[in-house]
C-alpha cells in the first residue's frame, strides 16, 4: 500500500475533529475525501502531508512513518499558494533549487507545456486568471517529481466553468504521469467525476462513514445511469433528498 | 497663485512676515555666499548616515523579530514603551554621549527611524501569508534559504513603503537636531538667521528648502515602489 491510515484519532484540545481512521490508498490510485464542512477532511490531508501530528495512530507512505513536509509528497493549496514575486516558471521551478541549471529548465518546459502555460512563462502570478494560477501551482508540485499529490479543494474558488475544465485537466495529467492522488473536496459531483474510489466522511468528529468504488472508465459520461446511480447514491449516504 | 497672495497679504503685516521677493533673494544670497550648497550637502550628509544605520539595524532586528515569537515577546513591552517617546527626547543623552556635532545629529536621527522600521518590518514578516511559507517548508527549502527566498521578496513591497515614511520622519528630525546639537545645516539656518539680527527671510528660505528637499527625497522613495522586484505587489505605492 502507498498511503496508510491506521488507527488515526485528532483532538485540538477538547475538540474532538477525527476518529479511528483507517484507510489504505494504493499506488497510483485517485481517492477523493468527501465531506461537510468542519469535518475534519483538511486536517485529515495535513497530517498525510506531515504538517500536523495525530494524537494517535500514524500515517505510513511506503511503510514508513511520516513525521514531517517532504518533497515527495507535495500539498496543493486553492491558487493563492502560488509565490506572487515569482515569475511562472520561476515558480515552477521553485522546488528545483538543488537540480542542475539544463535539468531544471528542461523539467520547468515540460510542465509549463503539460499544464496548457506556453507564452505565459514570463508572467507574474498577478497577470493570470485562478485557473491559471493554479495550473501554475500544479505543474510545480509536479516539477519535484513526487509519488503523491494531496490537493486541498484546489479548486473551490474558480468558477464552475473552470472548475469543469481544471476537473479533465488534473485527469489528463493523473493518467499521464500516475501519481496516488488524495484529493479533498465538498463537492459531490465533482468527487464522482474524478475518484477511483470516494471516501464518504461523517460530520465531525470526522469517522469514515463509507467507501463508494467508482468504476466508471474516464473520459466520464456525467448524463449516463451509471454516474447518476453513483452520485445518487451518495446523495442518500450523506442525507440529502435530491431536490433543491 | 498661492504665491502671489502671499506677496499681496504680507503688504498689510507690517513687515513680521517676509514675502517671496524677499525669500528668493535671500536663497540667491545664499547661494552666492556658498552656503546654500553648504548646508544643503551638510543635511543630507547627517540624514543619510543616521538613516542608513538604522535600515541596517532595523531590518534584520524586524525580520529576526519577526520570525522568532519568543524574542519578540521579549522585547515587544520595551518597544511599545520608547514608542510614545518624541526622538528629540534623546538630544541631552545624544550631547551627553557624543558631544556637540554630526555625531549627535545622526544619533538622533538614526533613533528616529529605527523604531518605526523595526516595528513595520516585524509586522510585514507577521503577515506573510502562511500558505507561503508552508509551500516552501514542503518542497523541502532549507532553513537558511527561507530568509532571501521567502520572507526578504515577500516583504519588500511594505518594507518599501515603510522605508519612505521613516526617511520622511528623519528628515524631520534633522532640522531639529541641527537646531541644537550642529552649526550648518538647514535647520542650523533658521536658528542661527533668527539668532543673527532677526533675518526672517532667511527663516522662511530655510523653511522653503527644507520642504522642497523633502519632496525631492519622497519622490525617489517612491520610485522605488515602481521596481520590477515588487511590481507583483498589490498593495497602493500611492498609498
Amino acid at each position: 500500500m502507498k498511503v496508510s491510515f491506521r488507527d488515526l484519532t485528532m483532538r485540538f484540545g477538547e475538540l474532538d475533529v477525527l476518529r479511528d481512521i483507517s484507510l489504505d490508498v494504493a499506488e497510483g490510485e485517485f481517492v477523493c475525501i468527501l465531506g461537510p464542512s468542519g469535518c475534519g477532511k483538511s486536517t485529515l490531508l495535513n497530517i498525510a502531508g506531515g504538517f500536523l501530528s495525530p494524537t494517535e495512530g500514524s500515517v505510513t507512505i511506503d511503510g514508513e512513518k511520516v513525521s514531517g513536509p517532504d518533497r515527495r509528497r507535495i500539498f496543493v493549496f486553492q491558487e493563492r499558494g502560488v509565490f506572487p514575486w515569482l515569475s511562472v516558471e520561476q515558480n515552477i521551478g521553485f522546488g528545483l533549487f538543488d537540480v542542475d541549471p539544463q535539468e531544471r529548465q528542461r523539467r520547468i518546459d515540460h510542465y509549463v507545456k503539460l499544464v496548457g502555460l506556453s507564452g505565459f512563462e514570463r508572467a507574474y502570478p498577478r497577470e493570470l486568471s485562478g485557473g491559471m494560477k493554479q495550473r501554475v501551482e500544479v505543474a510545480r508540485a509536479l516539477a519535484v517529481n513526487p509519488d503523491v499529490l494531496y490537493l486541498d479543494e484546489p479548486f473551490g474558488a474558480l468558477d464552475s466553468i473552470t472548475r469543469l475544465q481544471m476537473r479533465s485537466e488534473l485527469l489528463r495529467i493523473w493518467q499521464a504521469e500516475r501519481k496516488t492522488i488524495l484529493f479533498v473536496t465538498h463537492d459531490i459531483e465533482e468527487s464522482v467525476q474524478l475518484a477511483d474510489r470516494i471516501v464518504v466522511m461523517s460530520a465531525r468528529p470526522g469517522r469514515i462513514q463509507t467507501i463508494v468504488p467508482v468504476a466508471l472508465p474516464h473520459p466520464r459520461d456525467l448524463s449516463s445511469p451509471g454516474y447518476i446511480s453513483i452520485r445518487d447514491s451518495i446523495f442518500g449516504e450523506i442525507g440529502l433528498a435530491h431536490r433543491v | 497663485m498661492a504665491i502671489a497672495v502671499w506677496q499681496v497679504a504680507i503688504a498689510g503685516s507690517r513687515g513680521l512676515v517676509p514675502g517671496p521677493v524677499a525669500v528668493v533673494m535671500a536663497i540667491g544670497e545664499l547661494a552666492r555666499s556658498g552656503l546654500l550648497i553648504r548646508y544643503i550637502v551638510a543635511s543630507l550628509f547627517r540624514v543619510t548616515w543616521g538613516y542608513s544605520m538604522a535600515v541596517l539595524v532595523a531590518l534584520p532586528a524586524g525580520v529576526f523579530l519577526g520570525s522568532s515569537r519568543r524574542a519578540e515577546a521579549a522585547l515587544h513591552p520595551l518597544m511599545q514603551w520608547l514608542r510614545p517617546i518624541s526622538p528629540l527626547a534623546w538630544i541631552p543623552l545624544a550631547i551627553l554621549w557624543f558631544g556637540v556635532g554630526d555625531l549627535s545629529a545622526m544619533f538622533l536621527i538614526f533613533m528616529a527611524s529605527l523604531l518605526p522600521l523595526t516595528l513595520a518590518t516585524t509586522r510585514a514578516v507577521h503577515e506573510v501569508d502562511p500558505v507561503v511559507l508552508r509551500a516552501a517548508r514542503n518542497f523541502g527549502l532549507p532553513t537558511r534559504r527561507l530568509i532571501p527566498s521567502v520572507i526578504l521578496p515577500a516583504i519588500l513591497p511594505q518594507l518599501v513603503i515603510s522605508m519612505r515614511i521613516s526617511l520622511g520622519i528623519a528628515w524631520l528630525v534633522v532640522v531639529a537636531a541641527e537646531m541644537i546639537a550642529v552649526n550648518s545645516g538647514l535647520g542650523f539656518l533658521i536658528v542661527d538667521a533668527r539668532n543673527a539680527g532677526n533675518r526672517y527671510d532667511l527663516v522662511i528660505a530655510g523653511m522653503v528648502l527644507i520642504g522642497v528637499i523633502g519632496l525631492i527625497l519622497d519622490g525617489m522613495m517612491r520610485s522605488l515602489t515602481r521596481l520590477d522586484l515588487i511590481r507583483w505587489s498589490t498593495l497602493d505605492p500611492n498609498r
